[in-house]
């Protein structure tokens, strides 16, 4: 089993998502540097959070045309994991690759703070050591993760079960007042439609270990490194 | 540029004498870019003229092993260099506030960089005029905007400082930030060039014409009448300088880099002649070869530009082209610009022609300065406070809620959350709640950050304010678990030339020295900023203290902030019937008037060891010192700072032979809340006992109302939604 933990210039969760998966976690884990063609049959790859290429234009915009995109867009055609937080998410829908689109955050400010997330799909490999309706504690820190999209989408999605994450307050209630930043029907993240992509813009790399306040994040981790040991044995 | 040139070194803020002494230097008149360099290299910002001498009398040695480098101090232990520098941003930040702040954490972080270290933390201390005045406001609010887009996207997190208003700084805000890195000990880089025929390679992003003159004219000068200074003013780009970051610690990792140092201040002039200075090398560099942003820059601009995000390295002879590399995989200019010689001087060649040659440590030497003191004629009259003439309030409700509308008195959140202040995951105690306390990976002890000043202490006495203020900073860490181990100073004052001024900024000096001696704490690094006023006023003297301390044991880090429901609130030390220089007597009775708390040094001391010792054998649940507001607001932001707002129901009874007033507003020193579960109240009372501080059990956290009375008196009773409402507030 083998991780790759994507490095765009500008990414500065790269290390965060190393440390948790190399170091916490223990399982194999590499960088990929944007210019490389083949993601080194890695099993999962991380897009991480960070201002990739300065996200000066619109977060993602630049990212998408690097020549690492092209090897996850073939690497998602043949169904291959892919796991987008913050950054990595904006760049996974600019890139087309996961519906709708991340507006600027409704207070016109960047936010930094835990939120309350509710696990609304437990059947992804992200997702699958969790119950239903479970609420994790993870932090967001962005200044567009204000999740948008046109009603008739967010029937399809919402049908197909794609929100895996909505925000939410600490015993699970929806409030326009745990929405931290504005997100269409309190999203907080989704998957593409066989379930293989995932994109959050909380970091659950920042609560993976105890001593960092919550280890919410790492049931996520745990999840793919599950799913992807039973497949092998399997 | 055809211009007599002392006609032009007066232009660019040189004073007569020194440009004699310069003519004496090189025994004939200088070139334009000759004086360009000196100008930028004697200007207060670089060259400490008013302050170099005072500066030496600093501390170095403490009860950690110190580490005094060349751009930034700092502490060695367990075979880690913990480096740490605080560094002014003020003039650029009145001006031009998102720029000027930005460019500030720039900069700073830099100067860490330049160390070898990585960053791993930032600290803001910003002060301002009041949020009601509109260009305070915009001032405020740019320089919020400037740190959070510059900090969020360079990946260095912003994990605490302080923010304060008095209308002292209406012309004059002060934007000090502090920046933590760290390095293993045998890997610090050093800002040298030394052997001959190694290379000079420029690196980071193009010069262009931003910045000329940002040390000397701007930050040298106080502000006068309608001047336009924008154009002094850089312009940041933190994603150049997160990928000058990562480029440049994996080309220190070659083993190939003999000397780096950042171009901040003074740019290119400062980063070559100090270098070959430290070498006691000579440098030769040719302009032509530097990667510009736009046509026709004379080589005095190229000298003394400062635009941001450029590093300058010596490289082993031979291996130039090797670590370029590394610089251009990252979208990074990197050219070699020179070489190294054994001629002790800078020479800098143009378009064919020499166009400066001079001395390297000449140009590092500036004059010092040793004006006239003179104590102030203010002091005497803001000194003369006597309690009987201060009306007891009748109503304790009505004051707090008064005084919860001073912006000195609010909640932060507002500010903190628009910073990315957990990238690189080693944030353990989070700002709003504590102490900022980072862990580092791989090791079990952690680092505590903390920066701390009251400028209206200091303004009523300057040498205590600032002895206070280290205090603080010792209390502070000491609340977390931290013993207190290496301070940056970043000393903000007015124009040094005027007596009253230069005497307030060697009473402050005397403080620091004073009480870092007493606690054992070198001052490691530091940064002066001199001619913070302009016609309307000057600011309150701000010797900000910028502390580092060492946890042990991490994990076992407390907050400030309650968080069990049921658990005893107890005092640790005692309140004095003393109002001077506290927030109560300026908003209550709009009284800036000393004289000063009283403070024991030694106490203060035994203050910090006992709770040090607390922590470590997890006796107490959280800790908050009592400063701004006294007794109730530190209660209240306790009460108010967690994730959920809870209530508090305290007795003061035990004071009633003192006025109510001085028990819950007085900023009486020495004094910490902590909060405790009852079965471990004997053991804190025992340990408290055993160190001679004074322990006083004041009631319970918990229920939906704040609540405090005197015996059977009740003198506030609000439900905590509301005060919580009232202190949230939003700009």
């Amino acid at each position: 089993m083998k991780f790759g933990v994507v490095v765009f210039p500008g990414s500065n969760c790269d290390y965060d998502c190393y440390h948790v998966l190399a170091n916490v976690l223990q399982v194999n884990t590499v960088f990929l540097w944007h210019e490389e063609k083949d993601l080194r049959s890695c099993d999962c790859v991380i897009l991480p959070g960070g201002f990739s290429y300065g996200d000066y234009l619109r977060t993602g915009a630049i990212a998408r045309f690097s020549p690492i995109m092209q090897a996850i867009r073939d690497f998602i055609a043949q169904g291959g994991l892919v796991m987008g937080i913050c950054n990595g998410f904006q760049i996974l829908v600019e890139s087309g690759l996961l519906p709708g689109a991340l507006l600027p955050n409704i207070t016109g400010r960047f936010i930094c703070k835990y939120t309350y997330l509710r696990v609304e799909n437990v059947h992804t490999p992200f997702t699958h050591l969790f119950t239903p309706g479970e609420v994790v504690k993870i932090p967001i820190a962005h200044h567009q993760g204000n999740f948008f999209m046109h009603s008739p989408d967010l029937l399809t999605l919402r049908k197909q079960e794609q929100v895996v994450f909505r925000y939410c307050g600490p015993h699970g209630e929806r409030d326009p007042r745990f929405n931290p930043n504005g997100s269409l029907d309190d999203i907080a993240g989704i998957a593409s439609a066989n379930f293989r992509v995932l994109g959050m813009m909380p970091h659950p790399e920042r609560c993976a270990e105890d001593i960092l306040g919550s280890h919410d994040g790492r049931k996520i981790f745990f999840s793919l490194i599950q799913w992807l040991e039973e497949r092998k044995s399997g | 540029m055809k211009k007599n040139p002392q006609r032009l070194s007066e232009e660019l803020g040189l004073r007569r004498e020194e440009y004699e002494r310069i003519v004496n230097i090189l025994g004939r008149l200088p070139t334009p870019t000759e004086i360009a360099m000196f100008s930028v290299e004697w200007s207060e910002h670089c060259g400490y003229p008013h302050s170099r001498k005072w500066l030496a009398m600093l501390p170095r040695e403490g009860n950690f092993a110190p580490l005094v480098g060349e751009d930034a101090g700092g502490i060695v232990y367990d075979g880690l260099a913990i480096v740490f520098k605080m560094e002014s941003h003020n003039h650029p930040s009145q001006i031009e506030p998102k720029q000027g702040a930005a460019t500030g954490i720039g900069g700073i972080i830099r100067d860490i960089l330049g160390s070898g270290a990585r960053p791993i933390a930032c600290l803001d201390s910003l002060h301002f005029g009041p949020p009601e005045d509109k260009n305070s406001l915009h001032v405020f609010k740019g320089v919020v905007e400037g740190i959070a887009f510059y900090g969020n996207c360079v990946g260095v997190p912003t994990v605490g400082g302080e923010l304060y208003f008095y209308p002292a700084f209406r012309g004059n805000c002060l934007v000090n930030v502090m920046c933590v890195g760290i390095a293993e000990r045998g890997k610090l880089a050093q800002a040298v060039a030394r052997g001959k025929g190694n290379g000079i390679l420029y690196v980071g992003n193009k010069t262009g014409r931003d910045g000329i003159g940002g040390c000397s004219v701007l930050a040298s000068k106080e502000f006068g009448e309608g001047e336009e200074k924008r154009p002094s003013v850089q312009i940041g780009d933190p994603f150049t300088e997160k990928c000058l970051i990562e480029a440049t610690l994996e080309a220190l990792a070659t083993g190939f880099v003999v000397g780096i140092k950042d171009m901040g201040a003074a740019g290119l002039t400062c980063s070559c002649s100090e270098m070959a200075a430290a070498g006691r090398s000579g440098v030769e560099l040719d302009l032509d070869r530097i990667p510009l942003r736009e046509e026709g820059m004379e080589a005095w601009e190229i000298m003394m530009s400062e635009s941001q995000e450029r590093m300058l390295l010596c490289v082993l002879q031979g291996h130039e082209e090797e670590v370029a590399r590394i610089f251009r995989k990252w979208g990074l200019e990197a050219a070699l610009v020179g070489t190294v010689n054994e001629t002790g001087r800078v020479t800098i060649r143009h378009r064919g022609a020499i166009v400066a040659d001079l001395p390297a440590q000449a140009l590092t030497d500036p004059p010092v300065y040793n004006p006239p003191a003179e104590k102030p004629a203010y002091l005497e009259k803001v000194n003369t406070l006597s309690l009987v003439d201060i009306p007891l309030p009748e109503n304790y409700e009505k004051v707090l809620l008064t005084m919860l509308s001073s912006p000195n008195l609010s909640s932060r959140r507002w500010v903190y959350e628009q910073y990315d202040h957990m990238v690189q995951i080693n944030t353990v105690i989070l700002p709003g709640t504590g102490t900022p306390v980072l862990r580092v990976k791989g090791k079990p002890w952690g680092i505590a950050v903390t920066t701390d000043c009251n400028p209206l202490y200091c303004f009523l006495d300057p040498y205590r304010g600032t002895q206070m203020a280290v205090a603080e900073a010792c209390l502070n860490l000491s609340a977390c678990g931290a013993r207190p181990a290496g301070v940056t100073d970043c000393l903000n004052f007015g124009n040094p030339e005027k007596p009253d001024r230069y005497w307030q900024f060697i009473e402050a000096l005397r403080g620091i020295i004073d009480a870092c001696r007493f606690f054992g704490i070198p001052v490691v690094s530091g940064n002066v900023s001199f001619y913070n006023e302009n016609p309307a006023g000057v600011i309150y003297p701000t010797p900000t203290i910028g502390m580092v301390g060492i946890l042990e044991d991490v994990e076992k880090a407390i907050g400030a902030v309650f968080g069990e429901e049921g658990s005893m609130v107890v005092l640790l030390g005692e309140p004095k019937e003393e109002l001077g220089g506290s927030e109560y007597l300026r908003v209550i009775h709009g009284l800036e008037m000393g004289p000063l708390p009283s403070l024991d040094l030694a106490y203060e001391k035994r203050l910090q060891d006992l709770l040090i010792e607390l922590v470590e054998e997890r006796v107490i649940l959280s800790a908050m010192d009592i400063s701004e507001g006294g007794l109730a607001f530190a209660l209240l932001e306790a009460c108010l700072g967690g994730e959920h707002p809870v209530g508090v129901r305290v007795d003061i009874g035990r004071w009633s032979n003192l006025r109510t007033d001085t028990v819950l507003f007085g900023e009486s020193r020495g004094r910490v809340i902590v909060s405790v579960r009852e079965e471990s109240y004997s053991s804190l009372e025992a340990y408290a006992v055993r160190k001679g501080i004074a322990v006083t059990p004041l009631g319970r956290v918990g229920g939906e109302r704040w609540v405090i009375h005197q015996g059977e008196v009740v003198l506030i009773d609000l439900p905590v939604e509301e005060l919580y409402k009232r202190w949230e507030v939003h700009y």
